[in-house]
């Protein structure tokens, strides 16, 4: 079959998918994105969270056809156009945040949300918008050091 | 969609990715800066190709069928419905291998690279498929029909060696079973120091415990991948995640038939490791189906065959006997250590000489008599983990030093001091513990920590659940919650032991671009997410004085970097990366004094030094810029480094210097309990540590959180569970095996200290693996302090916490 949605703004198209292909599957193998990770392909890490329609998937249990005439935005998308690292970017790469870094983008879309959506969230606010984002080197100190960061840059207007 | 074999799903086409993994970007400072990581923005825009990220035009995809059973011969393997299906381009069993080196392994060729006759274990890889779309790979393997007829399994030390048990191997001949006393034992390493018997006499109180640890995994996210392209010269690239690219190709090439400059192998990018990639899993299957098919394969296995896809932490059964006087001095320790290795050796050897040799633990003990054993039996076979034969002892010893600490009234943090090692004491082995071991000062630093607010769940608005146990399960507001405090310290060995000859290779080129002089590194030790690459850009810059270094990707056309594991990286090739550009050094001050040695009389008489682009004298006086010193001249070199010997355990005594180096951790482990339903919230989990030398602060702390973590996750969670009467796994699954989040996780404040090490580069000290053993049994103390019970298991489940039920074992 053919889907077509809207990745990072851009619409995209992927041909001869076939209806058990994932999201994730989809993104990685047929349009070139392989920044959304696949440490499970069964929803427990969120390596591969994107955001669908604004709202944060694991995108290994959104079925590819489901995406149909949607809008996702993976990690690649978070980068300004000018590649500029966005601002949860920038502070995971400045805290320590990032070790083997296969946990990143989704942790990376997570937080992003999380902010958008709460722009000062306190550490309990952090802890739960990113349970469902595994990481197994950090002991995700850094990564709570981070988001911090992050919140404090962007409500400086940094 | 049917399982009809002309509807598969079409080939997938993209975009390629890099093959070659770059390391990113530049960065600046020196050794002992927290310098951030080259590599932190690809990883952060997602552009950082790992492993399962690589593709290749016409690219096969790989695909490993499994046993379904744990012991059984192989009867019949019929692949010609697999071979019939559109889009597979080959099916290989054992009878396709190319030569007659069909076994590997890391220190034992005792592993098929196919089964051959019979299947060992639970997953046991059996036939290979390629295809031309992942799921018509799986769809393949599934019609591969291989008929078994079971076995009787082998799980434990009673089914192990009793008569007439069932052999897993029935002719071994490596250089283990001579003194093993049974072929159902890998290794066995005794260790007996003092008089034993005249101590216990001694001995005001003995305290007697038996303990039990599961099975544990490593869990790196990133799966088991690699992509392996057939050259025209008839040999293979292998691009894949690994530890340890040299060890994987002395492997890997007599299985092919090919001399180990055919196998080209680059690292690909790594999603963590922690011991698990130490062995093979998709490198020679892929390399083999390449070979076959002439495409490139790759292989990604996913979470269910990650699980079988890598050896685990060994499950342990552990016997301790402590006896100590009444002004709490240890008089004794008689120990028995029994490791379950699984159906392939793995690394077991060397885990059992870490147990033995580490079973006391950081305390002073003249008189001990301990034992440390693996088996072969048919479960999943089991290896390197972080931690490494250490963690099961101080699970263990730990556990012991507080009950002796109760016994004798003793506060369990002084009755540790008592007992501390220091610089200058024997271990059990009889090597004598020659740089700082500041056990007692580690421990001293935890509990001088503020505790944590009590009740520190309750906010203005009401409990917080996320800070209790249950959390948003909304199981207590704080009714039935208890809280509890341990403390734990453990010893650890740096570097591979036993006398093995463990070196690294760098090599550094410096050269004159722009008019500014350039460094380039180039070493194939596997950046896996430790940092390596961003301490190696800090020690090239240190030692040669320039701003600008380039790390090459690592790969085999540069000599052997060791494992990335043993906590023995930034020693071990930091150390090469040192000492070559110690050699670069001294070749660019020859070239100095001969173009200007004439100029100025410091050439010849002072110490010479390169900062900020020149060449000065240790009073600071420039004497010439490097680039006018190398002008068009290139220095390049590779040299090998090496730690101090060590050797091996004697085999009855086990007396011998087999360690290079010892690390030590130490933890204060604050719980709180809902004793009515066994949840645990562990609240907060200090740690201090020492590491001679801290050459990144900001890595050393992650380092030590991500290790603290995992030792967590053991105590509380984390658990292989295997069938006892099938051997079969039951939860290979991230739904199944559970690992901290970061709810789970409390908060690690990290106190490092830096005592030289005066053997060791820069005086620092492995930093890896030892927060991952004191944290298990510090989180174990607290619970047992909240709940009285005494808890002789990791990991801790609710049912052994309740007050209905018994503490399991």
């Amino acid at each position: 079959m053919r889907v077509t949605f809207t990745v990072n703004g851009r619409t995209q198209t992927a041909d001869d998918v076939w209806e058990g292909e994932s999201l994730l599957f989809v993104l990685r193998e047929r349009l070139g994105l392989p920044g959304s990770k696949n440490a499970c392909e069964q929803g427990e890490c969120g390596s591969c969270t994107v955001r669908l329609d604004g709202v944060p998937v694991c995108s290994c249990l959104v079925a590819a056809g489901q995406a149909e005439g949607r809008e996702v935005v993976t990690v690649e998308g978070l980068a300004g156009p000018d590649g500029r690292l966005s601002a949860v970017q920038q502070a995971f790469v400045d805290a320590g945040a990032v070790q083997c870094g296969f946990c990143t983008p989704g942790l990376l879309v997570a937080a992003d949300e999380l902010l958008e959506r709460n722009p000062s969230p306190g550490d309990g606010d952090i802890r739960e918008a990113l349970s469902g984002n595994l990481c197994r080197c950090t002991g995700y100190e850094k990564i709570l050091d981070a988001v911090r960061l992050a919140a404090a840059r962007s409500g400086q207007g940094a | 969609m049917a399982d009809d074999p002309a509807a598969r799903p079409d080939l997938p086409g993209r975009a390629p990715t890099s093959l070659t993994q770059g390391i990113g970007g530049t960065t600046t400072g020196r050794v002992g800066e927290s310098v951030l990581r080259p590599d932190g923005v690809l990883k952060t825009t997602g552009e950082f190709a790992y492993a399962s990220d690589l593709w290749h035009e016409d690219m096969l995809w790989g695909h490993t069928l499994r046993s379904t059973t744990a012991h059984a011969r192989i009867v019949s393997v019929d692949t010609a419905e697999a071979l019939a299906t559109p889009g597979v381009y080959a099916v290989l069993t054992y009878d396709d291998l190319p030569t007659d080196v069909r076994h590997y392994g890391l220190e034992i060729r005792d592993t098929p690279v196919l089964a051959h006759g019979k299947v060992r274990h639970h997953g046991e890889p059996v036939a290979l498929v390629a295809a031309d779309h992942p799921e018509t790979a799986r769809r393949a393997a599934a019609r591969i029909r291989v008929e078994y007829e079971e076995l009787p399994v082998v799980t434990d030390e009673d089914s192990a060696l009793a008569p007439g048990a069932v052999l897993v191997h029935e002719d071994r001949d490596d250089h283990h079973v001579g003194h093993v006393g049974h072929p159902n034992i890998v290794h066995r390493q005794p260790i007996v120091r003092g008089d034993v018997a005249a101590a216990a006499a001694r001995a005001d109180v003995v305290v007697r415990g038996s303990y039990v640890f599961g099975m544990q995994d490593q869990a790196f996210l990133g799966p088991e991948s690699g992509l392996a392209v057939p050259a025209e010269d008839g040999g293979v690239d292998l691009y894949v995640a690994t530890q340890w690219l040299h060890s994987d190709l002395r492997q890997i090439a007599p299985v092919l038939g090919l001399p180990e400059k055919k196998v080209r192998m680059v690292l690909s990018g790594v999603g963590g490791a922690f011991g698990g990639r130490e062995d093979l899993s998709m490198q020679i299957h892929g390399c083999l189906l390449a070979l076959r098919t002439g495409k490139p394969v790759k292989i990604v296995y996913n979470r269910f065959e990650s699980f079988f896809g890598h050896v685990h932490r060994h499950p342990a059964r552990l016997w301790y006997e402590h006896g100590a006087t009444r002004d709490g001095k240890l008089t004794h320790v008689r120990c028995r250590i029994v490791l379950d290795g699984g159906a392939y050796a793995s690394s077991s050897p060397a885990v059992v000489g870490n147990a033995a040799s580490l079973g006391v633990g950081p305390y002073a003990v003249d008189d001990v008599d301990l034992e440390a054993l693996a088996l072969y039996t048919n479960n999943p076979p089991c290896g390197a983990m972080r931690g490494f034969g250490a963690v099961q002892a101080c699970f263990a010893y730990e556990a012991q030093m507080d009950k002796v600490a109760a016994e004798l009234g003793m506060d369990p943090v002084e009755f540790r001091r008592r007992n501390a090692m220091e610089q200058g004491a024997v271990m059990p082995t009889g090597q004598v513990v020659d740089s700082p071991a500041p056990v007692a000062e580690l421990l001293r630093r935890v509990k001088a920590r503020p505790m944590p607010p009590e009740r520190q769940w309750e906010t203005t608005e009401g409990p917080d659940l996320r800070s209790l146990p249950g959390g948003l399960s909304n199981t207590t507001h704080g009714e039935g919650v208890v809280r509890g405090v341990g403390y734990a310290v453990g010893i650890k060995n740096v570097g591979f032991s036993e006398g093995f000859d463990d070196y690294s290779t760098a090599r550094v080129r410096m050269e004159v671009v722009g008019g500014e002089p350039v460094v380039t590194v180039h070493t194939a030790m596997a950046e896996v997410g430790q940092g390596g690459v961003t301490v190696h850009a800090q020690i090239a810059r240190s030692e040669l004085g320039v701003s600008q270094v380039t790390i090459r990707p690592a790969d085999t056309t540069v000599g052997s970097a060791g494992s990335t594991s043993a906590s023995r990286q930034t020693y071990m090739t930091g150390g090469a990366v040192k000492n070559t550009c110690e050699a670069v050094r001294e070749k660019v001050f020859e070239l100095g004094r001969r173009r200007f040695g004439a100029y100025h009389p410091a050439w010849a008489t002072a110490e010479l030094l390169l900062e900020d682009g020149q060449v000065v004298t240790d009073a600071g006086e420039p004497l010439a810029d490097i680039a006018a010193v190398l002008e068009d001249e290139v220095v390049d070199l590779e040299l090998e480094f090496r730690h101090r010997p060590t050797q091996p355990f004697d085999l009855r005594t086990g007396q011998g210097d087999g360690h290079v180096q010892y690390s030590f951790a130490a933890h204060r482990a604050v719980v709180e309990v809902d004793t009515e339903l066994g949840l645990v919230k562990v609240v907060e989990l200090a740690c201090a540590q020492d590491v001679g030398k801290a050459v990144n602060p900001l890595a050393v702390t992650g380092q030590i959180q991500g290790g603290t973590t995992q030792g967590l996750g053991m105590a509380v969670m984390e658990e292989i569970t295997v069938d006892p009467v099938t051997a079969r796994v039951r939860n290979p699954s991230f739904t199944d095996y559970l690992i901290p989040t970061i709810l789970d996780t409390p908060a690690i404040p990290v106190d490092i200290l830096e005592l030289a090490d005066h053997h060791a580069p820069y005086g620092l000290r492995g930093v890896g693996e030892a927060p991952t053993l004191s944290a298990t049994p510090a989180v174990l103390a607290a619970i047992r302090q909240a709940t009285g019970l005494p808890l002789n298991r990791v990991p801790v489940r609710p049912e052994h916490l309740t007050v209905s039920r018994p503490s399991a074992d």
